[in-house]
């Protein structure tokens, strides 16, 4: 069903910008095909890994260490593992879709995604460069604890 | 001249992704053909999951990534200054949510408009909404997330995000300002 959506929107705009514009048509598909080109080693990885994950750990052990007998603990190490890794979210998102497939629970895997987004421990020098300090400090520290509330939230209504 | 350099860089950079992806998929193949010979049953199975979700990520990339290349062309990022910049109240925080769910660049691209709207004196909650929306409720990685995690899961997410960056836009804000006031 969304895929019929986005496909339908991008296709008519992509129509649109055609008629309208040429030269704008063809920048937009070199930038796209550029951010295929860069996105495609880490989403080969991801696609094999997602097939390895499914082979090779039993879902018991999934059930076991992201399943639904939550803690704080494992909630906390999701949401570090988010923020320090610097997966772009478009390839994290099928991951995190298999690992729910697998057995998971939502909670761990919200505060995963959340974090990933919100906090950046990788961009962090350039965030500290242009709003300095304080803004940077607060507002990582923030997004943090409110991806692990947000993420509790997700887990009690799912 | 300009055009030339542009074209022969944008070339530049696709062969290297083209080369870099070659040697993935060949490094991949000979590490899962020793798999195979291992533990042949699993691998077996692991490739017929990876061709599942191979085949399912395919059905939605490339639109997705169109979708954010229109959207560099057609919206610019002194667009996106003009209207943040002087707004302010609750047009202001519906113009930065907006305009941070448009399907543009990384986070790493809204950090200089965020500094350059700072500058400008615009309200600091207003940016820091603009900078959390564009980081995580952009429009193309919702149409991913729901294909993979359920529409359900993709509005709670959205729902809750979206207002914890408004307390944090307005947290942050107070903050800041209070200890500006004291210096």
């Amino acid at each position: 069903m969304i895929v019929v959506i986005i496909n339908g929107i991008t296709l008519s705009l992509l129509i649109f910008t055609i008629f309208k514009n040429k030269t704008k048509a063809k920048k937009a598909l070199i930038m796209a095909l550029i951010k295929a080109v860069n996105l495609l080693p880490m989403m080969l990885i991801i696609i094999v890994l997602i097939g390895l994950i499914f082979g090779f750990i039993p879902p018991d052990m999934i059930k076991n260490y992201l399943g639904s007998n939550e803690s704080i603990l494992q909630i906390i190490f999701a949401s570090l593992f988010g923020a320090i890794t610097m997966i772009p979210s478009l390839v994290a998102l099928p991951l995190a879709g298999s690992l729910i497939e697998a057995g998971a629970s939502y909670t761990p895997v919200a505060a995963f995604i959340t974090t990933l987004t919100m906090v950046g421990f990788i961009t962090l020098p350039v965030e500290l460069k242009e709003l300095g300090k304080k803004i940077t400090v607060l507002r990582n520290v923030f997004a943090f604890v409110f991806a692990i509330i947000i993420s509790l939230i997700i887990g009690v209504l799912m | 001249m300009k055009t030339d350099k542009k074209n022969i860089e944008i070339k530049e950079k696709i062969k290297n992704g083209i080369y870099k992806s070659i040697k993935y998929i060949v490094s991949i193949g000979i590490i899962l053909y020793l798999l195979y010979r291992l533990f042949p049953e699993q691998i077996v199975s692991a490739i017929d999951i990876s061709q599942r979700y191979g085949i399912e990520m395919i059905t939605i990339f490339p639109a997705v990534l169109i979708l954010m290349g229109l959207a560099d062309v057609w919206v610019p990022k002194s667009l996106i200054n003009k209207y943040l910049g002087k707004n302010s109240g609750f047009k202001g925080i519906l113009l930065s949510i907006f305009l941070g769910t448009l399907p543009t660049g990384p986070l790493y691209i809204a950090f200089p408009i965020a500094a350059e709207l700072l500058r400008k004196k615009a309200r600091i909650s207003n940016v820091l909404i603009f900078l959390g929306v564009w980081a995580s409720l952009k429009i193309p990685q919702i149409s991913v997330e729901i294909k993979f995690l359920g529409v359900k899961f993709a509005a709670i997410r959205f729902i809750f995000t979206l207002i914890s960056i408004i307390i944090i836009g307005y947290l942050i804000e107070m903050i800041v300002e209070k200890s500006e006031v004291k210096v």
